[in-house]
């Protein structure tokens, strides 16, 4: 499928800018759009784990994202435009979280802050943990760290309104008449005994890999990609296998090169061996 | 400050609740690999207390020697001996060390007395205790998951709970 | 006389006053709290699983994300843990880092409990403000000590990663000298203020034997009169050498705990100016050279607690005589001093729980795990 990206500074838009520059100004119904809803992203007030405190540095004096216009925190889902899903999604908090996306008005915005968020991160193999948020929303951004400093979600919000300039009214899902996708509310999953389950299929079980593929960008349809991640896929990592021998057997005990290294040189003569 | 290590505990809980503390088995832990060095038994230090004990020794921690303070309860699941064994840590509010009481219960019946009833804040850690190993706490007021949602089947930190993980998928073939 | 019926209010998961995603049903007869019930789990990552799977270094990072306010406490019982289980010596300059990490993390800690628990309270962002401005001089402390912000990830088994950067201690004397000033101005926002004590003075009392059978601990348990302090109960690292005092409050309400940690935090301060006049004569590195990381500790348990700045948080672990731990427990202070919350709240009005919880000082990581 050829995708079509247009980038914000075309040939059209710099004869704008010179124009306005010459004290000219003109704008287009698309632009003025973009330019309102851009500059007034509100966020909702919700923080799950660690990079909420990040998101509170984010909002308060010394990062002041009020200079890009999303100061305003709303703590109620219906007044909110930007979700921003700050920590672990827990299999026990994915309904909640599909529901306060549910109950946004259009449009909305999905960032994805951090590496939990995004794929699990470190908490990946946890029994209760959603291994990406974007297996139930639509994300617009991702942002990677564990935790992102707060100039990383600066970046984010700035490439949000990158992607808010680029919109073009007529196609975007929340406008005009017609069957568009995606414009209902996401299911939201139930509690199962196995894991999460949407319409009584389990999506992500205990154990295994999610038994559903995650939603693309909205710019790119915001469909399910399709393909599916099945459990029989083999991911392997050598480091954490110990039936692989690797250079130094230090290696297969799960360290860090350079960890081994350094304490290779450090000898045997150290009181930790048991 | 009260000074009372675990040696002492047991000679004056042997004087005064006879029957109540058992003889420490030395624990297998882990099951021992095919080859390599064989893994030491572990052999505690602690009081090990008969479970249906359990409720009038910690009692007598609390009042006639006054560690009142119930730390921390934790639960073990050794596999290899088939049993879980129980931690209760305590004490003293005017400080200095622990004492520790520990109960053993078989796996395929992990029943204990429970402890909420005389101490409140024993009630999380049993909660606990029964979302994520499924052990029974016979009188507890509310025993209901905590962490996990009702629906859920199986008690996840058990030993023998499926292992989730990209690093353990295929591990089985 | 009025009949009323009693209604189920269910404040969180998503709620901007319960500090994460934590739940309560609450039962009211008319503006009055009959019963509440927590509900947790919306943050169970499953540590203790995760952490049976890793080696014990790898452990490290993923404690600073149990309380993630104050990574370094979280790295310090830890560490502590698999030292004594191995048999690990920490030398002495270390053991000073460990303790000025620990006592600045105190500090950061409790600027932003009282900015929370005030803004709770509809005072909005200022008090948070002020709290996280003093929190930012410290993060950017950490940050020329560990690399990171928030996740310090600073201790090892037998010491600290790194020693300290050069302008590390000029940095932190500037910051000590400035603090007072802060507390101070925390403190008359405090006292002086007649809607703050209102809603402050004689709410979410926990009497002193309760406190004691809910086996509470911080903050908590020293605002309801109960002297516990680890540092002073059983004194681990160094803390032994140094002369501070243990803040107590009288009533047990929700004032008394503002109080404990406005003093707690002179009190660290006192610590870490004792800890700067000691530290150049302190002998050894950063950390032990002979410490492996790699451990192997022998079969056996142990049990690690010290006193964090949310109470007294423990790490218990069991060792199978492998590179992995068997049982890694944690006893978390926020999750303990959860159990009383339900007493606290009896009788007391619907807007007065987020103050209650407000003093408690939560944090999820922790509480779920």
């Amino acid at each position: 499928m050829p995708l079509e990206i247009v980038f914000p500074m075309t040939n059209e838009h710099e004869l704008q800018l010179d124009l306005e520059r010459q004290g000219v100004f003109l704008s287009t119904v698309n632009r003025f759009y973009n330019w309102g809803r851009r500059s007034s992203i509100w966020p909702m007030a919700f923080g799950l784990a660690c990079c909420a405190i990040e998101m509170m540095a984010f909002g308060l004096s010394r990062y002041d994202v009020a200079r890009f216009g999303a100061e305003l925190f709303r703590a109620s889902p219906r007044q909110a435009d930007l979700m921003i899903v700050a920590g672990t999604v827990t299999k026990k908090m994915a309904p909640q979280v599909v529901r306060l996306y549910n109950q946004m008005a259009e449009p909305r915005y999905v960032i994805s802050m951090g590496a939990c968020a995004t794929s699990g991160g470190p908490f990946r193999d946890g029994y209760n943990v959603l291994r990406g948020i974007d297996l139930l929303v639509p994300v617009d951004v991702y942002v990677p760290g564990c935790p992102p400093r707060p100039e990383a979600l600066l970046h984010a919000l700035i490439t949000l309104q990158d992607q808010i300039d680029r919109q073009k009214l007529g196609r975007v899902r929340w406008y005009g008449q017609g069957a568009k996708p995606q414009t209902t509310d996401f299911p939201v999953p139930t509690f199962g005994a196995q894991g999460l389950e949407i319409d009584g299929h389990l999506v992500d079980p205990v154990g295994g890999l999610p038994l559903v593929s995650s939603y693309t960008a909205p710019e790119f349809g915001e469909m399910k990609s399709g393909r599916l991640e099945h459990p029989e896929i083999v991911r392997h990592f050598p480091i954490m296998d110990p039936s692989v021998e690797l250079e130094h057997p230090l290696k297969a005990r799960g360290m860090a090169p350079e960890i081994a290294a350094d304490d290779l040189k450090r000898g045997e003569v150290g009181n930790a061996e048991a | 400050m009260p000074r009372l290590d675990a040696a002492e505990l047991r000679e004056r809980m042997a004087r005064d609740l006879p029957g109540a503390v058992l003889e420490v088995v030395p624990l297998q832990v882990a099951a021992a690999p095919p080859h390599g060095p064989q893994p030491g038994a572990f052999m505690t230090s602690d009081t090990l207390v008969a479970p249906s004990r359990l409720v009038e020794a910690a009692c007598y921690l609390r009042d006639l020697l006054g560690y009142a303070y119930l730390s921390d309860i934790a639960v073990v699941d050794y596999l290899a001996d088939d049993l879980f064994e129980l931690v209760y840590r305590f004490y003293h509010v005017e400080g200095g060390e622990g004492l520790t009481l520990k109960v053993r219960i078989p796996r395929d019946h992990p029943e204990v007395p429970s402890l909420t009833p005389a101490w409140p804040g024993a009630n999380f850690h049993e909660r606990e205790a029964f979302d994520l190993y499924g052990i029974v706490f016979v009188g507890h007021p509310f025993l209901r998951r905590i962490y996990m949602w009702d629906e859920f089947e199986g008690f996840p930190m058990r030993k023998d709970f499926p292992k989730q993980g990209d690093k353990y998928i295929g591990a089985d073939e | 006389m009025l009949k009323t019926e009693e209604l189920q209010i269910n404040i969180g998961p998503q709620h901007p006053s319960t500090h994460g995603v934590f739940r309560m049903i609450v039962t009211v007869d008319g503006e009055t709290i009959t019963d509440l019930k927590p509900v947790f789990g919306y943050l169970h990552r499953n540590h203790e699983q995760i952490a049976e799977q890793n080696t014990y270094l790898q452990n490290m990072p993923y404690t600073d994300r149990l309380d993630y306010f104050n990574s370094m406490a979280n790295n310090q019982a830890y560490a502590m843990a698999v030292e004594q289980l191995v048999g690990i010596e920490v030398p002495e300059r270390a053991e000073y880092l460990r303790v000025m990490m620990v006592e600045l993390t105190r500090i950061l800690n409790h600027a932003g409990a009282l900015g929370f628990l005030i803004n709770d309270m509809g005072m909005w962002q200022t008090q948070l403000a002020f709290g996280m401005r003093e929190r930012e001089k410290i993060l950017d402390l950490f940050e020329s000590a560990s690399g990171a912000r928030l996740m310090c990830n600073y201790f090892r088994f037998g010491g600290v990663v790194r020693d300290l950067p050069p302008d590390f201690i000029p940095r932190l004397k500037e910051l000590l000298q400035a603090m007072p000033a802060f507390v101070d101005e925390l403190e008359r926002l405090l006292r002086e203020n007649e809607i703050l004590m209102q809603r402050a003075e004689g709410i979410g009392i926990l009497p002193r034997d309760l406190a004691l059978a809910y086996s509470v601990s911080g903050p908590v348990l020293r605002g309801s009169g109960i002297p516990y302090d680890v540092r002073k109960a059983q004194p681990y690292s160094v803390y032994d050498r140094f002369d501070f005092d243990v803040p107590v409050g009288t009533v047990g309400d929700v004032y008394d705990r503002f109080l404990v940690r406005i003093e707690e935090m002179r009190q660290s301060r006192r610590i870490l100016e004792q800890v700067l006049e000691q530290l150049p004569d302190a002998q050894g590195g950063h950390i032990n050279p002979k410490a492996r990381q790699n451990v192997r500790p022998p079969v056996g348990d142990v049990y690690a607690r010290i006193e964090s700045p949310k109470g007294e948080l423990g790490f218990y672990l069991v060792s199978d005589g492998s590179g992995k731990p068997y049982r890694y427990k944690v006893r978390a202070p926020s999750f303990i001093n959860l159990t009383p919350l339900g007493d606290m709240c009896r009788g007391y009005k619907v807007a007065d729980v987020v103050v209650i919880l407000g003093s408690i000082d939560i944090v999820m990581g922790e509480v779920d795990r």
